[in-house]
């Protein structure tokens, strides 16, 4: 037997370690689809329980939207469940091929090539474009998929401090005799709801000679006026090298990504792109769905104008209510306790009042950022949102920390 | 001698890691990985310069978390490394 008991304890050690330090995570069980109110078995054998859900990355509220389940069943129907095959074998169907084609039209870039996740795409993009005699050069909080993707690449890694210009500029200088240089953001910062500054990247790249690359995931579908994603929010359409982004989120929520972007970068993933070759073809029945995603959000405009509705009543309502909240526009709307421990207790709280948002604490956001991170759907109705404002009022009433700012909450839970 | 290299480290920690407003203080001891001013990924950074300042090539395998802690314990590395 090669599972020896060296190995067992060795494993056991470490979950021991991940929960003694108040890091292990548990699933809970959704009973419901995804959507606004959901159906929760939390802990494990417990009676469910029905909770109004701010957590989830369906942004559109598009997860089960009828029609997107429709479409779903109907690709199921005519292009079958399964293609048991990488793309370039006998993975490619034609609605692969229109998916695609409605990527690019729909994000105005030459050219798209799906992935099997947006993961998969980061993990892509880096060690196909660049090479040693390159430099890549990332904002400090990029997702952790881009960090991964950059590792698989031999160009040289550098990094700025987040959102800061003046430092990326410091180090476009200094790789000046670099072959190709990348300048590499997320659109979004998914802890943060911070918008990274696209048109001054844009600047910067053009002026050192620099390609951009930004991850959309959190954007595609509903930051700009007609949802596009943050290089039409930053009014760069056009400019963007590489938009690597998913289908799992805004886009009807179920799986797979893709690069858009230049015509030569997407064709040479197509022959290079490891991820691609070696994994298999998204399944047809995302893929017809997500066509009647993009058909949805390229005919109307509703869904992202609720959803930015929504996100600025509720970070008006939260804000008058005294609750510590990250400025911004985006859905994503970090409440910041400071402390994990109060984090993990106002979330436990909440899910006592019906509310289902999650505690972040480090080592996922920086030490002493404890937050509850709050996302806001097109599928919230009014009434959803109040009954958070009004749970949110109601616990940090009991927590004595509404009206407090960084330095007292501190001051009162500590780091 | 190594009291001006630990300065030198202290002040690239402090402008390549904190914001311009920021209060914290960085010494000799400060935890650096630990306390979160240098995550593992923002360490490239620190790794390149020390290498480029010292005229040196530090092994992924040496260049650790628990090796670029402090200061005091990148000082450590450095002598295993270059006569300093």
């Amino acid at each position: 037997m090669s599972y020896a008991e060296k190995a067992r304890s060795h494993y056991n050690n470490e979950l021991t370690t991940i929960r003694g330090a108040g890091l292990f995570k548990e699933e809970r069980f959704i009973k419901s689809p995804q959507m606004a109110r959901i159906r929760v078995e939390y802990p494990v054998g417990a009676p469910s329980q029905e909770v109004l859900n701010f957590c989830a990355n369906n942004y559109l509220g598009l997860s089960s939207h009828p029609e997107v389940v429709e479409a779903a069943h109907k690709g199921l129907d005519s292009h079958g469940y399964g293609l048991s095959s990488v793309r370039f074998i006998c993975g490619t169907q034609d609605i692969h091929a229109e998916l695609e084609k409605k990527l690019t039209e729909f994000l105005e870039t030459e050219d798209t090539i799906l992935f099997p996740s947006c993961m998969e795409a980061n993990a892509a993009l880096f060690e196909v474009c660049l090479d040693k005699d390159d430099a890549m050069i990332a904002d400090r909080l990029v997702h952790a998929s881009i960090v991964d993707g950059m590792r698989l690449s031999k160009a040289q890694l550098y990094n700025y401090k987040h959102l800061n210009m003046e430092h990326l500029e410091e180090k476009l200088q200094e790789t000046q005799s670099c072959r190709f240089r990348m300048i590499i953001t997320d659109g979004v910062f998914s802890m943060d709801g911070d918008i990274a500054p696209l048109e001054k990247i844009c600047e910067l790249g053009d002026k050192y000679d620099a390609m951009v690359m930004v991850d959309d995931s959190h954007s595609t579908g509903f930051l700009g006026k007609q949802g596009k994603g943050t290089h039409e929010h930053c009014g760069v359409l056009g400019r963007i090298d590489a938009i690597t982004t998913t289908l799992g989120k805004a886009l009807g929520g179920a799986a797979g990504g893709c690069i858009s972007g230049r015509k030569g970068i997407v064709d040479l993933c197509r022959q290079r792109a490891r991820p691609y070759l070696f994994s298999n073809t998204v399944p047809p029945v995302v893929v017809a769905a997500s066509i009647k995603v993009i058909d949805l959000i390229s005919k109307s405009t509703a869904g992202r104008n609720k959803l930015e509705e929504n996100t600025k009543y509720f970070r008006e309502k939260m804000t008058q209510a005294g609750l510590d909240i990250r400025p911004g526009v985006h859905p994503i709307v970090p409440v910041m306790l400071y402390n994990a421990k109060l984090a993990q207790d106002v979330s436990r709280d909440l899910y006592e009042e019906g509310i289902y948002a999650i505690g972040f604490f480090f080592p996922v956001v920086p030490q002493g950022q404890a937050r509850i991170r709050v996302q806001i759907s097109a599928d919230h109705e009014r009434e959803h949102l109040d009954k958070a404002i009004a749970a949110f009022t109601k616990i940090g009433a009991k927590y004595s920390i509404l009206g407090k700012k960084k330095d007292e909450i501190i001051a009162m839970y500590g780091m | 001698m190594a009291d001006d290299i630990k300065k030198m480290i202290i002040d690239y920690v402090k402008k390549e890691y904190l914001d311009e407003d920021s209060d914290q203080q960085v010494t000799e001891d400060t935890k650096l990985i630990s306390s979160g001013i240098v995550d593992s990924f923002s360490m490239v950074s620190l790794k390149m310069f020390l290498e480029k300042k010292f005229q040196i090539k530090i092994p992924d395998e040496k260049a650790t978390p628990e090796a670029f802690d402090s200061v005091n314990s990148i000082i450590n590395l450095l002598k295993e490394l270059t006569p300093l």
